[in-house]
């Protein structure tokens, strides 16, 4: 009997399902995306218009897929910034690791997940496919008005004699 | 003359016949995938053509273009006909399907009925020869089970089919459309309609009752090896002898091609479209038992019934004779 009614409920059960539809019909459609959805990482600039990352290889060194390569210079101003930046998106998890390492908040997480591309080589965004206009999801941030100023050197400092006891 | 000019006008009919066959079966592979979606929330092929009809025509280019291997291991010869076998085997059924009075090719042949029968035990053939010629572990439990399957499920067969034969006095399928004609035999034979129903998904090798190709645990059962349109014959078997079975029921319990108002064969297609909507909603609701259950409802269950259901049938026709 158990067997016979389980049927029936299970039957009535996908009839009611006539109605229903969960499917998004996705090119037509967006998606809705949550806010904090992690898509295409993106470099960004900091409010006063300049080059947010300062080339320390965080990103690059937490990354779990090893897909961001990037070299370093020191700008004439003796600030650093990064000569080239490769992030090579065929192997990106969308992780978001980089962005919690950047110290300096450069690399952001975009909302952009659509990207296809037919050719593998077209993965590899360089640098200023990465750049993009304005502050990102930080508007207000400005590492150097924080930190990583460069200072005067200090003297050398005067150690003392370890093999003597006097101070 | 006019002898060979029949005979050439016969055989293009003929092709023209199979050719709707074959269409239908493709038609019935889209449409199952579409009424699948609706039933369970999803919306299931629609992007081409309307309402998503042409993804029947690209999966039937898709499958004739694929490569078309016999892999090393396999016995070439039994795994090249087994497909053939089985795609011959639902083809063949419909020579003595009538769809009205005389619209069919040998519908009123006296052994219309044995002759479904028997190419259904032909299926089996195919379907274990498919497994067996495959060596791979796989396509044999999956050909196992398809046997046990079909021979524990055809006895029921059978035996409501006879209580059937029983009351109707014919065997040909003509015969037995008529006896149903004024009232449907489904109202003498409740019991037998239901046996016949469920031996006949069982036959057909469809959800609940698919274990032969079980995909969660045999990867594909019996077709496991079979690629191209290999593979697309046992796809088209399992889909002609869904319409098969869909249209026996139709024709043999529930009136054949008797209605108000519309012509004789459009009421069997009718009918015969609407089992097989009650085929693709089963599908979409139950689950797979499990194999010793499936043969345990078989042996303990549907053939007591079916030999209770003879024997009731006999008594009757014996006290107030047959129709
Ligand atoms: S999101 Fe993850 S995988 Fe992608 S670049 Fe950043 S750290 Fe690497
Ligand atoms: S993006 Fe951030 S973490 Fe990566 S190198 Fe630049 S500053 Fe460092």
């Amino acid at each position: 009997m158990s067997l016979w009614r389980g049927l029936l409920a299970s039957l009535w059960t996908t009839l009611r399902q006539l109605r229903r539809r969960d499917t998004l019909e996705y090119p037509e459609q967006e998606p809705k995306l949550g806010e904090r959805w992690r898509g295409r990482p993106v470099l960004t600039h900091d409010p006063d218009g300049e080059e947010r990352c300062v080339a320390c290889e965080l990103c690059s060194a937490v990354c779990p897929t090893q897909c961001i390569a990037l070299e370093g210079a020191d700008r004439p101003d003796g600030r650093r910034f990064a000569q080239s930046f490769r992030i090579n998106f065929a192997r990106c998890i969308y992780c978001g690791l980089c962005e919690e390492a950047c110290p300096t908040l450069a690399i952001q997480l975009s909302p952009e997940y659509a990207f296809a591309k037919t050719e593998r080589g077209d993965f590899v965004y360089h640098k200023e496919a990465l750049l993009i206009e304005g502050t990102g999801k930080h508007p207000e941030y400005r590492y150097y008005a924080h930190a990583g100023v460069r200072t005067q050197a200090l003297p050398k400092p005067v150690h003392c004699d370890p093999r003597s006891n006097l101070p | 003359m006019a002898g060979l000019m029949l005979l050439f006008a016969q055989i293009v009919a003929m092709l023209v016949t199979l050719l709707v066959l074959l269409g239908i079966a493709g038609f019935l592979v889209f449409a199952e995938r579409r009424v699948l979606g609706l039933l369970q929330n999803r919306l299931g092929p629609n992007r081409l053509g309307p309402l998503g009809v042409g993804q029947a025509l690209a999966d039937a280019v898709k499958l004739l273009c694929k490569e078309d291997f016999v892999p090393p291991f396999a016995s070439g010869l039994l795994y090249r006909a087994a497909p053939i076998l089985v795609a011959f085997s639902a083809l063949a059924g419909f020579a003595v399907l009538p769809l009205a009075p005389g619209i069919s090719w040998a519908g009123d042949w006296e052994i219309g009925l044995l002759l479904i029968l028997a190419l259904s035990s032909l299926h089996v053939y195919g379907v274990f020869l498919g497994g067996w010629s495959s060596n791979n572990k796989f396509a044999l439990y999956g050909a196992i089970r398809a046997v046990a399957q079909l021979i524990s499920y055809e006895l029921p067969l059978g035996l409501a089919l006879l209580a059937l034969v029983l009351l109707a006095g014919s065997l040909a399928l003509q015969g037995l459309g008529a006896a149903g004609q004024p009232v449907p035999l489904i109202v003498y034979q409740p019991l037998g309609f239901l046996i016949f129903f469920i031996a006949g998904i069982a036959e057909t090798q469809r959800l609940p009752f698919d274990l032969a190709e079980a995909e969660s645990e045999l990867v594909a059962g019996y077709h496991t090896e079979y690629g191209g349109m290999r593979f697309g014959y046992f796809f088209l078997g399992e889909y002609l002898g869904l319409v098969l079975i869909a249209a026996l029921i139709s024709l043999l319990y529930l009136g054949a091609w008797s209605g108000p108002c519309l012509p004789g064969w459009l009421w069997m297609s009718l009918k015969t479209g609407v089992v097989i909507g009650i085929f693709f909603w089963l599908r979409a609701s139950l689950p797979r038992p499990r194999y010793d259950q499936l043969l345990h409802w078989g042996w303990n269950a549907l053939l007591p019934l079916s030999i209770l259901n003879l024997l009731l049938t006999a008594i009757a026709a014996a006290l107030w004779g047959t129709l």
